[in-house]
């Protein structure tokens, strides 16, 4: 997987303390293996959003309000957005569980107060993932989003915690002379 | 400059003298846990994507069949299938199956499988009970378990610490959930997002380790990283004859930094509850007292434990449940089942009418045997109650301690526990 530079798409717009119970209902864990299964219920359980996952286009942004991916550790959350066809998503600020699984997955999340706040639902969004920018072209605004930190950035990259397991799994077996 | 625990821990499983808030740290994981929904993609992933395989150590890590297990659809039983297959194929020790473990957040404290001063990590994200034991204990997702599994290592963000000191005792029917859901009412939901949270003080010396366990249980549900506590000798008895490993307990420096202190008055906290559809939605309970309930749930990883069980079988004890209303409970592992049956606590449940069930999350996380309806009201001893939470997305959960649920499922409406019950016998606590 090769990390994007640029990315454009339509804005879903959600709430604050949107929970995984929300993103993707409990029930569907025993899909837990198959993405385009759990894309297919992503954000069910968000009042008025039971059917969003069919009228997402691929390529889609969605941006959100606080902590969201609050509740449980199911990586499943960002799974079923991934499988729904959200591009990217952008949010005012994360729960730390929901935060740690897209960036392991290698799934870009962006942190911009600026856009959560000021993003309408439709806006057509330009995201510059190596600036750090987010341009809308509905409103003709601009907004920043916060750097990550510097090992977060190179597991993005990298395209997530499996290549980085990889390359330190072989590092070991060199080490122990296999 | 000191530290906190929670910075001691993290530093001496990273290898260095000392870390600080925000820095990013590869550290040794002592103890891992995953369950019937974490393992199957954790085990995916290790394997066919990471390359890895087997597992860095059979003897530091734990598989509970809790989530959807017994298997409530064929679905589930491939997922408890999946699970007990990666188990017995790593050859991992600490495997329990279906009738023999019970909710991993009870299973690995009463085995003496997380100790003090240990980073452990969970699959799930109410890992952050095992904190009441005097260790770092946090929750995390699928990848990183692979990485965890494979490696024995993982990569951490140093938290900021909050600490709560909480003076006083608590008052006659005022438990250790009344204590957290008042915290959470008062921080938020987000209030504690990605910190630790240091709880101490005379309010927690005075209560057991299953108490205690109630209070970093519900550690998430401020968005905290981690919730943990400081080492004493309860601490120590309860892991007598219990502990599989040798430990080292740690204590925060005098001069260690917190982001920020809060004090509450423990004596000052009356019985509480979250309110519909958010745990930090808090109200004292006489503000939701006569509200018409269709379910009540005893279970979960936060209140079902024998002591939360006694608690509940003597307010239930030569009462009826209420017409209209169903009682479920669900103990929290078959040890705690076990002890109920030796007591005498299942006859009295059963006396009373309710369903009591087999070790499993089940309800809580609407699972299965109790998932909630279009518009029903539950009162519920879990740990969170968003929309959705335990079925459908309009029914509504009310979270309580078990002796206010016992009492409400006698009157079908919430109610105080001493409309039932004069007093809690002596030694019930």
């Amino acid at each position: 997987m090769t990390f994007p530079k640029v990315l454009r798409g339509r804005a879903w717009k959600f709430g604050v303390n949107i929970d995984t119970d929300q993103i993707i209902p409990a029930k569907y864990a025993i899909y837990s293996l198959d993405e385009k299964e759990l894309g297919k219920h992503a954000m069910e359980g968000v009042p008025g959003r039971e059917t969003w996952a069919g009228q997402v286009a691929p390529g889609d942004i969605m941006v959100a309000g606080s902590n969201f991916g609050c509740g449980s550790s199911r990586e499943i959350a960002p799974v079923a957005i991934r499988g729904a066809g959200i591009s990217l998503v952008i949010a005012d600020s994360y729960a730390r569980i929901f935060f740690r699984n897209a960036i392991n997955m290698g799934y870009p999340i962006l942190q911009s107060p600026q856009a959560a706040e000021a993003v309408e639902e439709g806006d057509e969004l330009e995201v510059d993932l190596e600036e750090g920018v987010i341009r809308n072209f509905t409103k003709g605004d601009e907004y920043r989003s916060e750097a990550f930190p510097k090992f977060m950035n190179e597991l993005l990259h990298m395209g997530g915690l499996v290549p980085w397991v990889r390359k330190r799994l072989q590092e070991r077996r060199v080490a122990a002379g296999r | 400059m000191g530290m906190t625990m929670t910075e001691k821990i993290l530093a001496r499983a990273s290898g260095r003298d000392s870390v600080r808030p925000g820095d990013l740290i590869l550290a040794k994981v002592d103890f891992a846990m995953g369950h019937d929904l974490t393992i199957p993609p954790a085990g995916k992933i290790m394997r066919e994507q990471m390359g890895a395989e087997k597992i860095w150590d059979p003897e530091r890590v734990a598989v509970t069949q809790d989530h959807f297990q017994p298997a409530k659809d064929a679905a589930s039983a491939t997922l408890g299938r999946l699970t007990r297959e990666f188990s017995h194929q790593m050859g991992i020790k600490w495997y329990f199956e279906v009738g023999q473990g019970g909710i991993c957040h009870t299973v690995l404290p009463e085995n003496g499988l997380v100790l003090p001063g240990e980073l452990v990590v969970g699959a799930d994200s109410h890992s952050c009970t095992y904190g009441a034991l005097n260790n770092f204990a946090t929750g995390i997702g699928s990848t990183d378990l692979a990485c965890v599994l494979a490696l024995g290592e993982l990569w951490f963000r140093v938290p900021e610490t909050l600490k709560f000191v909480f003076h006083n005792r608590l008052k006659e029917w005022v438990e250790a959930k009344d204590l957290i859901l008042y915290v959470i009412g008062q921080i938020g939901v987000d209030g504690a997002r990605s910190k630790a949270m240091e709880h101490v003080g005379e309010a927690l010396k005075s209560i057991d380790m299953e108490a205690r366990l109630t209070i970093t249980n519900m550690a998430i549900e401020a968005g905290a990283k981690n919730g943990i506590l400081e080492f004493d000798e309860v601490t120590r008895e309860y892991l007598e004859g219990r502990a599989k490993r040798p430990y080292t307990p740690v204590s925060s420096d005098p001069d260690a930094e917190y982001e920020k202190v809060f004090e509450f008055d423990a004596a000052a906290v009356e019985l509480g509850v979250a309110k519909p559809m958010s745990p930090d939605n808090y109200a004292p309970l006489s503000e939701v007292v006569g509200t018409r309930l269709d379910q009540v749930f005893i279970g979960s990883c936060t209140n079902s434990r024998i002591t939360d069980l006694r608690r509940a079988a003597a307010v239930l004890e030569g009462h009826k449940v209420a017409d209209g209303v169903r009682l479920i409970i669900t103990p929290s592992s078959h040890q705690v089942a076990i002890q109920a049956e030796r007591e005498g606590l299942i006859r009295t449940f059963l006396a009373a009418g309710a369903a009591w069930t087999t070790a499993t999350c089940g309800a809580c996380l609407g699972g299965h045997m109790g998932v909630l309806g279009e518009g029903e009201v539950c009162l519920s001893t879990t740990n969170r109650n968003f929309p959705g939470r335990m079925g459908h997305p309009k029914a509504m959960v009310y979270l309580s301690n078990p002796a206010v649920a016992a009492a409400s499922a006698v009157t079908g409406v919430i109610t105080h526990p001493g409309e039932v019950l004069k007093k809690m016998p002596a030694g019930i606590r």
